[in-house]
């Protein structure tokens, strides 16, 4: 069974996506940086076209239908790209929505003596394209997430570098809050790295570290403990004087611990434990290695 | 006292709390404290909050500018609908917890800011108020 709309779409589908294309481009926010003109024809003409046989079919309310995957699966694709391009949620929005508007337009014309043929497809179209947005919301969406997933990953991998120093000593930079999971991410890097590399000091710096509260204590802690029992002595620098300040309030008792206010100082510390010493050369030696 | 703005943040998940600091943190800016005082106050708060996720499973905050005798200050009422303490003088003693941590969350919050009041009912939850002026005193 062919509806009135689908005959109307397969009669003037060049009109329609022409006219599409230009209700596209006349929103002033289009980013054409984002896309070029050739890549949002083709996808206009491939959604129109799958547009059209969902229509074609008989189908015109549930969208979730078989007849409807081909749509769905062209307007998943659009809508994730552009999510991951960074188009705004309104950008990815006006492409279905101004669809409804050049569907609107050409069944007026072809029905203009009809009002109530009209009427009732228009309220068809409206309906569809709503639910059709409404989809496209959700994968934009869906794709977002995604991208704040993979960058939380990311995150959680790059934030946590164990460097190597000097032999036999390791470096911990943390950057940002130090929750349970963070911890946990330290402690294994930290323990693997000293049975991998064999050191036996290991420098946690959290200068990087915006607040320390006694949850965050506690995690340092453990982590030095933990070291400890591996047979490493643990070092804590970048305390800085208000976190200084803030733990005394506190009543956290980090006396057992060694910490330092920088990282050089720490250093410092570790070399003398190590029985290094680093000292300026005087010019004389420095060009006879030359 | 004058209260100058007010406002809400709900405190749901972990998640919550870095934003929550954040926004601690742009109070007691625009008021000017400074840094021994703000990052005071931010860890109280830090404290405070996390309680509030390990105990009450979440609450609510009430972020306060207020004003008394000339000196501006931040007011945080966190609230809770948790299971509530039933000795709040044990609960307010260093190094005890439930919760298998250094048992430093409410004491030491009392000592890093000025102002300190904790009610609760057994079964109904817990309303800790606390304000730090602006020059901690």
């Amino acid at each position: 069974m062919k509806n009135a709309t689908s005959k109307v779409i397969r009669k003037n589908k060049a009109q329609i996506l022409e006219s599409w294309m230009k209700y596209q481009l006349t929103d002033e926010d289009l980013r054409d940086d984002l896309m070029n003109m050739e890549e949002l024809h083709g996808q206009s003409e491939q959604l129109l076209d799958s547009f059209l046989n969902a229509l074609e079919s008989g189908n015109m309310n549930d969208i979730n239908a078989r007849e409807f995957e081909p749509i769905r699966d062209t307007l998943g694709e659009i809508s994730v790209m552009r999510a991951r391009r960074g188009y705004s949620p309104r950008e990815t929005g006006t492409f279905v929505l101004s669809l409804k508007q050049s569907l609107f337009d050409a069944l007026e014309k072809e029905f203009k003596s009809q009002p109530e043929i009209l009427y009732k497809e228009i309220i068809l179209v409206n309906n569809l394209l709503d639910s059709l947005s409404i989809f496209t919301f959700e994968t934009f969406i869906k794709g977002r997430e995604e991208v704040i997933l993979r960058q939380t990953d990311e995150i959680n991998e790059i934030s946590t570098p164990v460097i190597r120093v000097w032999e036999g000593i390791l470096a911990l930079p943390i950057i940002g809050t130090l929750d349970s999971a963070r911890t946990q991410i330290v402690m294994e890097n930290l323990l693997q790295e000293i049975v991998a590399t064999g050191s036996s000091i290991a420098i946690l710096d959290i200068s990087g570290v915006p607040a320390v509260d006694s949850l965050v204590a506690q995690h340092l802690i453990k982590t030095v403990s933990a070291t400890r029992l591996m047979g490493a002595e643990c070092i804590i620098s970048g305390i800085r004087a208000e976190i200084a300040q803030t733990i005394v309030h506190l009543g956290i008792d980090l006396s057992n611990i060694k910490t330092k206010a920088s990282l050089a100082s720490a250093l410092r510390l570790a070399y003398d434990m190590m029985g290094v010493e680093v000292k300026k050369m005087d010019r004389r030696s420095k060009i006879s290695l030359l | 006292m004058i209260q100058i703005s007010k406002d809400s943040m709900p405190i749901l998940r972990e998640q919550d709390v870095v934003p929550f600091r954040n926004r601690v943190r742009e109070l007691a800016t625009k008021i000017g404290m400074s840094l021994v005082n703000q990052t005071k106050l931010i860890t109280a708060a830090s404290e405070l909050v996390r309680n509030m996720l390990k105990y009450a499973n979440g609450g609510k905050v009430l972020l306060e500018l207020i004003s008394r005798n000339g000196q501006t200050g931040v007011r945080l009422t966190f609230e809770d609908q948790g299971p509530g303490i039933k000795d709040i003088d044990l609960a307010m003693k260093d190094g005890f917890s439930t919760g298998k941590s250094l048992g430093l969350g409410l004491p030491g919050t009392k000592r890093l800011v000025n102002e300190f009041s904790i009610k609760s009912v057994p079964g109904e939850g817990t309303t800790v108020t606390i304000t730090h002026w602006k020059n901690g005193r």
